[in-house]
């Protein structure tokens, strides 16, 4: 009944590095998404190989596999990580190959007409991507962007499996120094579900935002 | 430390162990996701405001938060109340639930996409509403919708190494058993991951399949 003030300054702190790992992990997703989409929609056959092995790869093993090789294998061949740095690496290689896949279906989805126009403007290749296809492919993957966002931030919870604090794992020290479990439990999954919440609110009103001045764009 | 495939002979029986239990819980764990999903969705879709808010809200909240928590809260906290399960039960009803929300969105697109003119032909030719659920709608909409439920149950597929986190005796912990065992990582970690990798693949020829056979709606 004393310390509860204490246990929940505990699940706070759990808190703070979920929202860390979360906003690394998006980050080097994006990063990846772009890269490994925009590879598959390469000229260049290695590239288009190299995207496709990417995130066949990443997608076809599971977040889980993935850090415990990241954390446990690695040092064999002499890469040491810290559990964030591992945790950061497989949550970002994990969702930026799911991610990679949006970005290409988004550019994919813009019209053949658009291309078109950029040939008779005389824009060069990266300039069309630039200036045209992007922008308008950018709105199209920001909804599912936001599910990637919040499927990230689920697969955080994994991460407590290699000792580093985030929020499921100090729902477990409390659980182990209390013994209650319901409410360490009760709480954390209250606190996931708001910063879900909070991701969705978050990417709509980019959306938005963004969709300002594209009216009568899209279709 | 280098790769040994000696070592890889000793330890494949107790991680083919392993496979068993990963692939009964995935196939107990799909079934109980097609069925949760369908009520979810049959729920949602229900006059009763009530019933189809509460439905939602839940199944938007499973959707929000992390499997592994809430696997940790079925394995954990049910006990309290006196609802003791087997681990493997609790993986494959946390399994169950969670997925079931997900595929609870395909039926809803499902059921959806069955033309208006077929309710109303049921109502023409008198069908009360189960007739026309179990003869009319169901039959129709559930083949186009094959390749999106097969879609998740490979998700599900590659979720399962979390049940080692609850002490099922799954491939991923027999793989780190053995590897506490022998102080060997590469070799356990790595197998795990082929072999995901392996029925991931397998598993995008078999969807490409699926989709060719179910995907287009005869009309």
């Amino acid at each position: 009944m004393t310390q509860w003030s204490g246990y929940f300054g505990l699940i706070l702190q759990g808190a703070l590095v979920t929202i860390e790992l979360t906003l690394m992990g998006s980050v080097l997703a994006l990063v990846m998404a772009f890269l490994a989409g925009l590879g598959r929609l390469s000229r260049f056959f290695v590239l288009r190989a190299l995207a496709t092995a990417y995130i066949e790869f990443f997608r076809g093993t599971s977040i889980f596999v993935q850090l415990f090789w990241a954390y446990f294998v690695l040092p064999f061949a002499g890469i040491s990580l810290t559990p964030l740095q591992a945790g950061v690496l497989a949550l970002g290689l994990n969702v930026g190959a799911y991610a990679a896949e949006v970005v290409r279906g988004a550019i994919k989805s813009i019209g053949r007409e658009q291309y078109e126009a950029c040939t008779a403007l005389n824009l060069g290749r990266w300039q069309a991507m630039r200036h045209i296809i992007l922008p308008q492919a950018l709105l199209v993957m920001l909804p599912t962007f936001g599910n990637n966002a919040i499927e990230l931030l689920k697969a955080t919870a994994v991460v407590s499996l290699i000792s580093l604090a985030d929020l499921t794992f100090q729902a477990q020290v409390v659980r182990s120094q209390t013994g209650n479990t319901l409410v360490p439990f009760s709480t954390i999954l209250v606190i996931y579900f708001a910063l879900a919440l909070l991701i969705s609110w978050g990417v709509r009103s980019l959306e938005r935002r963004m969709a300002r001045g594209l009216d009568g764009v899209r279709v | 430390m280098e790769w040994d495939w000696d070592f890889v002979r000793q330890i494949l029986p107790t991680l083919i162990e392993g496979v068993k239990i990963t692939i009964l819980a995935t196939l107990l764990g799909s079934v109980l996701a097609a069925v949760v999903g369908l009520g979810i969705a049959l729920a949602r879709r229900s006059p009763n405001r009530a019933l189809s808010r509460t439905v939602g809200f839940l199944a938007e909240f499973i959707r929000g938060t992390p499997l592994l928590v809430q696997l940790y809260f079925i394995f954990y906290v049910l006990p309290d109340f006196g609802v003791l399960l087997p681990p493997l039960v609790a993986g494959v009803i946390g399994l169950g639930l969670h997925y079931g929300t997900y595929t609870a969105e395909v039926y809803r697109a499902g059921i959806d996409n069955v033309p208006r003119g077929q309710w109303e032909a049921a109502k023409a030719c008198n069908l009360n509403a189960t007739q026309t659920w179990t003869h009319i709608i169901i039959p129709q909409a559930i083949p186009p919708m094959i390749p999106a439920l097969a879609n998740y149950f490979i998700a599900m597929f590659k979720e399962t190494p979390l049940l080692s986190a609850i002490t099922v005796l799954e491939l991923m912990n027999q793989a780190k058993s053995v590897a506490n065992t022998y102080y060997r990582y590469i070799e356990p970690i790595t197998l795990v991951g082929a072999f995901f990798l392996a029925i991931s693949l397998f598993s995008v020829v078999l969807l490409r399949w699926l989709e060719h056979r179910y995907g287009r709606i005869e009309r």
